[in-house]
């Protein structure tokens, strides 16, 4: 067992876990680490492990309970509203996700397909039609996702800049407390509002169907909190991203070229390669709980390195490869247990019809910059790009 | 082999239909797994689709 210091979560390679975490997967796979707010957790960084951890109801995801990890200080402030669903256990999590899980079945998302291409076709249509280099960030990863996630929860997408702002003042890991406390509650008395409305004039949409179903309004708002929150950012930063991995590995790009059948796997292996939400899985002990040998006590917070568990050799043959064929279906990029990611067949959809398109009508697509140039979210709790300058 | 579901396990994250839609369905409703086919034409995907389910709600009898 090995202490460090303090946990350190920037990378010093765009493409790869930070070392210190590859480190801790190869020499103390389970092991006490200092956040950088201050509070010692345990961290893993096992496939294997995460997998098993996050499986075990005895890990609660209860952000109120004070042995829950939190990587900021300020995040306690923040997360101390009432649970929304990825602060739930049982027995109330599972009727709660079941309430609203129907609304993102696999046939659900197909059905929005035709939607969606339209909706990747108009964007890249208008980037086309204007000036280069363009920003791809605000061409297309950031309003694909907004508008479809907009559009499915009956949020007017005119006030997409209120939420994008406030989004990634939330997300980013610098924003002062005060600050996030305030985009919190912005975001939230706008939702209550547009609930309300709702509950007068009830739209084909998520939140109005919701609404027949309940009426306890704390609980509607941060369902609706959560969804844009989670459906705004984390695809835009995978489209950015994976455009950036394909651009640079012409062999994958040119194997989901040749057969588009092979997008479906390519999502698969960009999201394992980035797994750009990793401290969303973090769990508290609620019991005295032996994991790989380690006894884990009642109480204590465990955080789970997931980006360096997509990276475990155990799990997959040469990890630190992009191999668009190899079949990572086994990643832990959307979680795993009972709070695995409740958009993740919308986003994986997203990406497939955005990087098939993408790369369909603009085949000579390139960076506009050198990617060693590019400004990466290395202080941002879901990792991603703040632009990505592209010519064709 | 034969594939079993828990349902009050299930979260609808809905692997095992894009593993193998030849095994498996979810509900309309709830998002809950439903099994279209006890004994899969496909063992290894359906394992697979087993070994990927995030709330190991679905089984294997052999
Ligand atoms: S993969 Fe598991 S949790 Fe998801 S729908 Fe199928 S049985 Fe349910």
């Amino acid at each position: 067992m090995t202490t460090v210091s303090t946990l350190p979560i920037t990378r010093s390679c765009p493409y790869a876990p930070p070392d210190e975490h590859v480190r801790l997967r190869e020499e103390a796979p389970i092991s006490r680490v200092t956040l950088p707010s201050g509070g010692e957790v345990w961290a893993l960084a096992r496939h294997e492990h995460i997998r098993t951890m996050l499986a075990d109801p005895r890990f609660s995801s209860d952000r109120a309970n004070p042995g829950f990890p939190l990587l900021l200080f300020s995040q306690r402030r923040v997360t101390n509203f009432r649970a929304s669903l990825i602060s739930m256990d049982p027995p109330e999590h599972g009727p709660a996700r079941r309430a609203v899980v129907g609304e993102f079945t696999v046939k659900r998302m197909a059905a929005l397909r035709p939607r969606i291409q339209q909706i990747v076709d108009e964007h890249l249509d208008a980037m086309l039609a204007g000036p280069k280099p363009a920003d791809l960030v605000q061409a297309l990863s950031l309003p694909v996702p907004s508008l479809v996630i907009c559009e499915l929860l009956g949020v007017p997408y005119a006030d997409h800049e209120f939420f994008q702002t406030r989004s990634s003042t939330l997300l980013r890991r610098t924003t002062p407390g005060d600050e996030r406390v305030a985009a919190v509650d912005e975001l939230r008395s706008y939702l209550d509002a547009l609930i309300t409305r709702k509950e007068q004039e009830p739209g084909d949409d998520l939140l109005s169907r919701q609404l027949e179903r309940t009426t306890a309004r704390e609980e509607l708002v941060s369902l609706a909190f959560l969804l844009l929150i989670a459906g705004h950012e984390t695809t835009a930063n995978m489209i950015s991203l994976g455009t950036v991995a394909l651009l640079e590995h012409p062999e994958a790009l040119a194997a989901i070229r040749e057969d588009p059948a092979k997008t479906p796997s390519a999502v698969e292996e960009l999201l394992r390669y980035f797994t750009i939400a990793e401290f969303a899985t973090s769990r508290v002990a609620t019991e005295d709980i032996e994991l790989g040998g380690v006894l884990i006590r009642k109480g204590e917070g465990v955080i789970a390195l997931g980006n360096t568990a997509n990276r475990d050799p155990e799990a997959f043959e040469q990890p630190d490869d992009l191999d668009v064929e190899r079949g990572a279906r086994h990643h832990i990029a959307f979680g795993f247990g009972a709070h695995q990611c409740l958009g993740q067949n919308l986003a994986r959809m997203e990406l497939q019809i955005v990087f098939d398109t993408l790369f369909r009508k603009v085949p000579g697509l390139r960076l506009a910059k050198p990617s060693a140039e590019l400004p990466f979210k290395d202080d941002a709790n879901i990792y991603g790009l703040y632009e990505l300058p592209v010519t064709w | 082999m034969r594939i079993i579901a828990d349902t009050d396990v299930c979260v609808g994250a809905g692997q095992c239909v894009l593993t193998d839609p030849e095994t498996f369905d979810q509900s309309e409703e709830d998002g809950t797994v439903i099994v279209l086919a006890e004994h899969p034409a496909d063992e290894r995907k359906a394992r697979e689709a087993v070994h990927i389910c995030p709330s190991q709600a679905l089984s294997i009898e052999e």
